[in-house]
Order: C-alpha cells, then structure tokens, then sequence
C-alpha cells in the first residue's frame, strides 16, 4: 500500500470512530501502527483490545460470533435507538474473531454477500470486507456469488476495488477455481474500470490458463496499453500471454525488473502467514522468523527453508523438463500423473497409486500421512534410500548437542523428533536413519536434552543383534542410567518395554510370514530369540543395581514390574520360544515389598509365568521330539523356587524353609519370635491393612481385633474379601497355583517328575 | 501433520504385505555397514600418501589453476538422485531459470532469453583419486556483460565443484541411481550458494550440509603440508588457536619459518610414503613444547582453529584455501 493511501485508510477509520467510545480511538491507534513492521502489529492488536476476545471464553466468542452473523443478516433494525451501538459491537466481535481464529467458510459466505449487498454503509462494507480471514479455506461458491453482486452495481467503487485486492490476496485459500475462470470474461472486461485495472490485472495474472489467451483479448490488452501508457500490470499480463502465445504477441516487451503488481494482500499480511501456519499445521518456526528480511537467520543452513522438513513437491517439473521435446509451457499444463499437491484422502491414493508423483524431497512424506502409507508399501528402494540419506543428514546437522552454546533451536529440533517420533508409531516401525543417529550421539548425550524424544527414539530401534548394538548404545545408556535420577531410570526402563515390545512384534511376524533363514540379521530363530533373551538380561541387570541404588523405591519396582509383565508372556502372546524369569533381586524385593499393588502385581506375573511354562511343556509333551528350544530344566526349576518362596510366605506360613532359605539359628538371633506367619496373606505388611479393615468390617464394635482369628472358614471368607478389594492378580495366582486341601501346599510344575 | 491412526499391535490382525519385513534387502545391509563403521576408530592410525593419483594423469591444467588461490566453503553432500552427465547442458538451462526466479521473487517472471547472467556445468577430469571415484563437476555463474557471441566469457561471480576422492567406504554402498560426490566447495556470495544449493536439493534430492574441520584434523593437515615439497615459500607457517573465554575469546597465533617447520617434520618422519598417528602428534606436541618453553602456556588445552602453510590453509568453520598446485 503507498503512504498516502494508508494514510486515507487512517482517515476513514477515524471518521466511522467518531462519536464512540474510548475502545474506538484504540483500535484508530492500532490502524495507524498498522505499516512497516509487522510484529508490533499483532501484539499492538492484542494489548489494546482492552474488551477483546481474550476475556472471553471460546464458546462465549462463539455465540457471540453466532449473533453478529445473524444480526448482519437481517440488516439494520431501523428504530433501534441504540443502532450505532449494536452495530459496532457485533462489528467488533466478528473482527476480533477474523484476526484472531478465522472465520468458517460459511460465516464468509453469508458476511461477503452482505459486505456486497451495499445493505449497510461503506465504511462498515470496507471493514467486514478487511476481516474476511478464513480459518481454513474460502469456499469457491461464495466467490462467485459474491462476484454476482458486483454486476448489479449495489456496492461504491472503493468497495469494488477494496473486494478484488482481497480476492488476489485470499487466492490461494480458495478450495477451488474452476467456476472462477469460467468468470474471466467478466473479469477481463473490468479491465476497462481505472481504478479497476491493476488489481483487476493481477487477479486476471493469478487466473489464466492457456486457453484463456485468446487473440481478442490480446488486442484489448494492446489498445489499454496504447491508451494508458505502459502500466506495469498490464506489462505483467501481456507478458504472460506472451509466454503462452508467443505466436500472438509481435511487440518486444521490455525487461523490466520493476515490481509488477503493488503488494496488494499488504492489508493481510500477518492473518494470511496465520492461515498458512493453520493450514499446514504447527511450523516449527516462531512467528517473528518469518517477518521480512531484518529477521532472516543467520544460519547459513537455512538457505530457504523455513522449515527443517521440506516443503511437499511433486518432481514431475524438473523430470519432464528434462525431455528436451517439451517445451516449458507445455510442463505446467502436463496431465496424466497425478500431482501429490492434489492428493487429499486415503481412496485417492489408492485410485492414483500407479501414477502417482513422488515428491522431488523425498524428506517431505514426513508431514504426510497419505504418503508415508505410501512408502511403507512401495518396494522401490531409491524411494528408501533417498529418504534414508535424507533423513540421516539431517538429523546430524540438526542434532543440538553437537553445537557450542547453540541450544536456541532446541524447540525446533524437538518439534522435529516428534515429527519422526509419530511416523514411526504411524508405520510401526523404526527408521534406520535414526538408528544410525542414535548410534552417532548416544555417546555425546547429556541425558536432559529432548530427553522423551531421544527415549522414544530408543524404543524403535529396529530388532538387531544385542550384542553388536550393545556396545554402540546400551552400554552408553547404562551409564546414564546408573548416574540419573529416578525418573531418569523410569523412562529407560518404559523404553526399553517398548524397545521388547516392538520387537516381539517385529519377530512373531517374521517367524511366521516365512521361513526364518532369510532374516536380515540373525540367521535363525535360536539366533534372533539369544538376542531378545540378552536384551531381557540386560534390563533385569538394570533393575536389580537400580533397585540398589534407588532403596528399593516401589516406584521404581512398579516400572520393573511392568517391563516383566511383557516379559513373562512372550510364549502366549507372541508366540515365541522364549521364557526368562525375573532375576532374584527384583523376585524378592517385590514379594517383601510394603505396598499391596506391587505384591499384587508379582502375583500375576507368577501366574503368567506358570501359564506360559505349562504351555510350552504341553507343547513339548505334543510334539515329543526335541527341539532346540525346549526350555532347560533350569528354567523349570527357578520357577518353582520362586513359587515355592512365594506359597511358603503368603499361603503355608513356612517361610525360609524351601525357597528363601534362612538358617534358623540366624532367624533365632532376630529375636522375632512369630516369624513364620508373619509374612502370610494376613500378617505380610502390606496385607495387614486388609486384614484388620476386614475384621473391623465383621464385627464394627470389637475394640481390639486379633488378626490371628482369621482361619478356617474366616480365611475364605478373607480371601473373597481381598478380592474384592481388586487384587486380580492374587486372586489368579491362588486360583491356580494353590491346592484348596486341607493342608495348603504349592503347585510347582512337574519337571521330569522332580518336586 | 494429519492425525494417525495407530495401527492395533496384535500380531495375528496383521494387513502387512506379507514380505515387508523379512528378507536382507540392501538397505538393510547398508545399516550393517553403518553399524560396523560407527564402531570403528573415525581415523585411521595411519594413512598412505599417494604418490600418484588420477589427478596427475588427465587433469585440466587450466582448470586446476582456476581452482587455486581461491577459499573454498566446505559442505558435505548426500548422494545425488538421478543425476547424469549428459545432462549438464539442461542442467545449466534449469538453474539458470531457477536462479532468475529466486533473485525476482515477488515479481512477475519473464521467461526467455533476457538473463544477465550464464550458468556452466562442466566436467573436472581427472580430479578424483581412484578410477571408481565418479567425475568431479564444476558450477560457474559468469555475468553477461559481454555480447555472447564473442568467445570471452565474463566475469565469474560464483564458482562451485562437486567432487568425490578416494570414496570407496562410501561408494560401496551407494546404488546406481546415485551419484556420490560427499564433498562440495564454493567460492562466491553466500546468497548465491543458498540459491544453487536449494536448486540441488531440490532437483537431485540431496542434502547440504556445513562441513567443519576438527582440531584433530587440522593437525593433520599441518603435518602433511608441512611435508610438502616447495621450491621457494611464499608464507611462513601459522597455527591459529583459541582460547574460550568471555566476553571475546582470546587467539594465539604461532608463526614459524616454514623450514623450520620443515626440518621438524623430517626429524619425526620416518617411513616415506606413509604418516602415522603418532608422527602427528609428536610433530603437534613438539609446537606445543617450544611453546611452552618461551610463554608457559599448554597450547594443548585450547582449541586449534587455523593451519596456514604455503601449500595450503585450513579454518575450523570449513574454509579452506590452496595456494600452490
């Protein structure tokens, strides 16, 4: 916009705040700062806004908006005293709206026809017109009927031109423009309008196509030139009908480096960067990066990306450009593939999918889902690689901790390892490239810096060799681990259940697809299962010096815990060959523990130890041949330790006979003199609550409670009791692993007819 | 980022193609190399000084002197996707436009003959150092000042080359649709390589990259061009280092006579053709001694950030400079 127009606009704005309250004369303050620099401009608009949108809720705003619309609608209420009043109120919702979200396309449908219609003033007109921001998109219909409006001559000269800079500076949000180029001629015929003309050129430079370049109006555009002298835009518009016609077009025009069109969208500068960002979701870049060139950043790497994940292109330019028999012109108007800027919904990938572009940056799928479904099927490995190189390089380069006090696009780099981070869960599996990165910077890790990410990240290292990615990288994470806090451990220790998790997954789908033999890095299953039984004797290394380390916090064992519930499972639930028992120091600790939940959780975990154990000797009696992986007698016999401990604590009250085995003379020195029930179901700490709310609930009277006096009938009673309290797991464990006689005894599992 | 839809992890309801994830396919065992490569030492203890490379045998003499006396920004590269050499004249075409367009963005474009400027892609022979290295290519931007049918070509405003010597670790595991060049150079304005840069990337599907030159590196480099043969110095022998500390980190510059320097190296270096780790460091710990000696500072704990010799020059941040063929 040129100084003296803006200084008109000032004017105007002041003439309609006339007479009205102090809240006008701040918004006049904010048009006039309205120039050169942008970014006071917003916050100029936030600040000054003494009643505006931020003191209302969202759904305030919203019925509020709902109103406004439906009051410009039904047009000024004529004996309405306070008319003025009303009007500026609503006038003023839809603004702070517009600016601040956007409006729907349908609220800019019904507005646009009004700010046309001439149903109000100019003044009121010009402002609705200045807040028809889309939130999204502008529908294509309420264009052209908007446009309809123009012909019956209802709206000034100013509004006109007012419509038709907006219409060049909303172009790209509208979703469609076929029905608008079927409106050229009418367009091209305002060229005749002065005032017209030049925003009349640009929106026609916006429109045309080839065929639209027809000799008849190639003589208009001459005969405007010949009257009106050499005008910029209409140098601009002849010189694309001459890049399209050439053959049309015999006078030579000038190459001029001059600005053909006045920035025209000037008005809508910021809300226009707005709706891009909400088009295309959250940039990683703060607002004020993208506001002109006193701001561009200094690093050289950034070159001309705003963004460190490349713009979505579909090569076909510099492909078919590469034919030497086409000619550019004819690359811009090229059918037959179809174009990845066009590709929306998941049935027009799979109708397009033989001739589909790929996109020129193959680092681009990462923003698109449509397309990483894509590449999760396509077979072409240039496709991988391009992305793994891709990828790869960039995360060393992006990567914050390589850089000397360079920690200012730490947000960026986090944003961008979510980005990864979500393609990854999206396609299930774990990118290479990040692995490799992993590998590269694991070592130079502080432990704090994207620390969710960089755990993630960890989980979706695809399956390898344990012993080869030990050294590279759980090797380095120990020594974080060991030196961090609990929270720390807790985070490794959730990874590193997703790390088995994923790849169980990733091997109970390779067993059974195929024959194993071609698996990329290990070449059996006896292999890959060695590999998984590593990784699971890693953790439990982990958890037992952690547990040391951390006082045996039930915070921590609760985390443990759950790496062991996945543990305990793999033979059902993935159904591979594999079945590793906790190590003693975690055993113990869990079964002494002082709360309810963890006891409550061993419980089950015993129990689908005991499910998973007897599957497979089920199996193995089945099959009768041996087979590599039958599980060693060892196996079967920790397990029945463990269970022997386990019944000998909570249900026989004989501990530390079979199990824990504690010298009796030792047990004497402690003076306890009750000690072999003082760890049953009853008299275990973490039980004892149970027991006395249980009694307390029998008798509510009774003074003092003997936890003693449950027995016999009572010690059912109590155990329907404690499950209800929602111990499921003690309930399973007794269920199955404890014969109801009378002389309670465990149930260990037969192993060659030993116990 | 549109919102995804996790899939269920049930093994059994699986819709996979059935063959996704089995079987080793090359990029797979790409990784394999990675992992072996990351668990190597980065240098070797040794290396051999060639005595005779492809460069000697069908190098360009006037082009190689075009590239010397000039500073070079380094920048590492990915492999190139579906480039080709016979394309190079469309290639010049391409960036041409694509250079006009950035430098008028906002305005309208003119599409034709009328460029003020020229772009050349040519082929740099014989600069790799084995036959398997791909062919080294050079990027000029010439200002058309003069009339184009005179064969004068005019004034060169930005200079480029692509290269790959000795790539074999990386060329083992590139596939034939890529073209490997890891290493570019550029001398110009800093806009300009921003402009071609993002050309490459767009059209080959590449990536840039800032390359810098460690402490550990630069060392080795003053030790080997130390050893060079020079018939007459022109420039002494300097190594530039800094000390971190605020508000403005304090430079050590060292300057030795470059025979000194010379004698020095002799005096470590003992088998010809080949330099070792530890004649490296003996030559830099040497330095740090005499060093010592006259100012009592450890040059050791601070950080090399500069090797001039008369052969060459080295920065830190990725520049550098040759100065005699």
């Amino acid at each position: 916009m040129s100084p003296q127009k803006r200084v008109k606009n000032v004017k105007a704005q002041n003439r309609i705040s006339q007479g009205s309250n102090s809240f006008q004369t701040t918004l006049s303050a904010w048009k006039v700062k309205q120039g050169p620099s942008n970014s006071k401009n917003i916050s100029k608009h936030g600040q000054n806004n003494p009643v505006g949108d931020y003191e209302h809720a969202d759904d305030q705003a919203e019925d509020a908006l709902q109103m406004a619309v439906e009051y410009f609608e039904k047009g000024p209420v004529k004996t309405s005293q306070n008319k003025d009043k009303t009007l500026e109120k609503h006038l003023k919702t839809v603004e702070n709206v517009a600016w601040k979200n956007g409006l729907a396309s349908e609220e800019i449908d019904v507005l646009l026809n009004i700010a046309l219609s001439g149903k109000f003033g100019n003044a009121v007109n010009t402002r609705i017109l200045k807040c028809m921001i889309p939130a999204t998109v502008i529908s294509q219909d309420s264009v052209v009927k908007a446009v309809s409006w123009l012909c019956v001559d209802k709206c000034s000269g100013s509004t006109k031109v007012l419509f038709y800079r907006w219409l060049v500076a909303m172009f790209d949000f509208i979703d469609r423009k076929e029905q608008i180029n079927l409106l050229y001629g009418f367009f091209f015929a305002s060229l005749q309008d002065d005032a017209l003309c030049p925003y009349v050129c640009h929106l026609l430079y916006l429109l045309t196509k080839k065929e639209n370049v027809k000799p008849f109006r190639v003589r208009k555009l001459l005969d405007l030139q010949a009257k009106m002298g050499m005008q910029p835009h209409l140098q601009a518009l002849l010189s694309l009908y001459k890049f399209f016609a050439p053959a049309l077009i015999s006078v030579s025009l000038p190459v001029r480096k001059k600005i053909y069109f006045k920035n025209s969208e000037n008005l809508w500068k910021m809300a226009l960067l707005a709706v891009k960002q909400r088009n295309q979701g959250p940039s990683p870049e703060p607002l004020k990066l993208m506001l002109g060139p006193a701001n561009v950043r200094p690093l050289k790497r950034k070159w001309n990306s705003l963004s460190i994940i490349p713009v979505l292109n579909s090569s076909s330019y510099t492909k078919e450009c590469r034919k030497k028999e086409m000619s550019l012109s004819d690359c811009l108007n090229r059918s037959g593939s179809f174009p990845l800027e066009q590709l929306k919904s998941f049935p027009q990938l799979l109708q397009n999918i033989h001739c589909l572009e790929l996109p020129s940056q193959m680092g681009s799928v990462l923003n698109n889902s449509l397309l990483l479904h894509y590449i999760n099927c396509v077979r072409d490995e240039p496709v991988l690689l391009r992305f793994y190189y891709w990828l790869s390089q960039t995360l060393q380069e992006e990567c914050i901790w390589y850089k000397v006090n360079n920690y200012e696009h730490g947000k960026e780099f986090t944003n961008f390892l979510d980005t990864i981070i979500r393609a990854e869960c999206f396609l299930q599996e774990g990118f290479y490239s990040c692995e490799a990165f992993l590998y590269k910077s694991l070592p130079l890790w502080d432990g704090l810096c994207c620390r969710s990410q960089f755990l993630q990240l960890v989980s979706w290292i695809p399956f390898s060799s344990f012993s080869e990615v030990k050294p590279l990288l759980f090797d380095h994470l120990a020594q974080l681990f060991f030196t961090s806090t609990i929270y720390f451990k807790c985070s490794v220790l959730q990874s590193l259940k997703e790390l088995l998790q994923n790849w169980l997954l990733w091997l109970s789908m390779d067993i059974h697809m195929k024959p194993v033999t071609n698996s990329p890095l290990e070449t059996t299953l006896g292999g890959s299962m060695n590999s998984v039984s590593k990784l699971i004797h890693y953790v439990g290394w982990l958890s037992t010096t952690a547990m040391r380390l951390e006082s045996n916090s039930t915070f921590l064992l609760h985390f443990i815990l759950d790496f062991y519930e996945k543990v305990c499972d793999i033979y059902i639930n993935y159904n591979l060959p594999l079945v590793v028992l906790f190590p003693p120091g975690i055993f113990y600790s869990a079964l002494l523990s002082l709360d309810t939940s963890i006891l409550n959780q061993l419980c089950f975990i015993m129990h689908r130890y005991r499910k998973n154990l007897t599957a497979a000797k089920k199996n193995e009696l089945v099959q009768k041949t041996k087979s590599e992986f039958n599980f060693s007698s060892k196996t079967y016999q920790e397990f029945n330790h463990y269970l022997t401990s386990m019944v000998g604590c909570l249900w026989t009250s004989k501990p530390f006979g079979k199990g824990i085995y504690i010298d009796p003379e030792i047990l004497e020195k402690t003076g306890v003199t009750e000690y072999k029930n003082s760890l049953n179901v009853i008299h275990h700490p973490s039980f004892l609550s149970y027991a006395v709310s249980f009694l307390l609930q029998e008798s509510p009277e009774e003074r003092t409670v003997n936890v003693s006096s449950i027995q016999g009938k009572k010690w059912s009673w109590y155990l329907d009791y404690l499950f209800s309290q929602g111990l499921q797991g003690l309930k399973l464990f007794i269920r199955s692993s404890v014969h109801h006689s009378s002389v309670p005894r465990a149930e260990g599992i037969n192993y060659n007819n030993q116990y | 980022m549109d919102s995804y839809d996790v899939p269920e992890s049930t093994p059994s309801a699986s819709s996979r193609p059935e063959d996704y994830f089995v079987g080793a396919t090359p990029l797979q065992k790409r990784l394999e190399s990675i992992r072996k490569q990351t668990s190597f030492i980065p240098t070797p203890p040794r290396r051999k000084v060639p005595q005779c490379s492809q460069l000697q045998e069908d190098v360009d003499p006037q082009k190689v002197a075009f590239l010397l006396h000039k500073q070079w920004t380094l920048y590492s590269l990915t492999p190139l996707y579906k480039f080709s050499y016979s394309n190079l004249k469309e290639y010049s075409r391409l960036l041409n436009a694509f250079i006009v367009a950035e430098k008028q963005k906002g305005l309208a474009v003119e599409v034709g003959e009328d460029f003020n400027i020229k772009v050349i892609f040519s082929t740099l022979l014989g600069m790799k150092g084995t036959q398997r290295d791909p062919e080294a290519f050079l990027v000029q931007i010439l200002s058309k000042s003069q009339l184009p049918s005179e064969n004068r070509e005019g004034k060169v405003l930005w200079t480029g080359w692509f290269c790959c010597i000795f790539g074999d670790s990386l060329l083992e595991t590139v596939s034939e649709d890529f073209t490997c060049l890891p290493l570019f150079l550029a001398n110009g304005a800093e806009s300009n390589t921003a402009i071609i840069g993002t050309w490459f990337q767009k059209t080959f599907d590449c990536y840039f990259s800032p390359l810098t030159i460690n402490a550990f590196n630069l060392s080795w480099m003053a030790a080997m061009w130390t050893a060079c043969k020079v018939d007459h110095y022109v420039a002494t022998t300097e190594f530039l280092w800094s000390v971190p500390c605020s508000p403005q980190s304090l430079d050590i510059s060292y300057a030795i006579h470059p025979e000194d320097a010379k004698a020095l190296w002799d005096s470590i270096h003992k088998t010809p053709g080949e330099v070792t780790q530890e004649e490296v460091d003996l030559f830099m710990d040497c330095l740090y001694s005499h060093f010592h000696r006259h100012f009592k500072i450890h040059l050791s704990a601070t950080r090399l950030v500069r090797v001039s010799t008369s052969v060459a020059s080295a920065h830190t941040d990725g520049k550098i400079k040759d100065s005699v063929s």
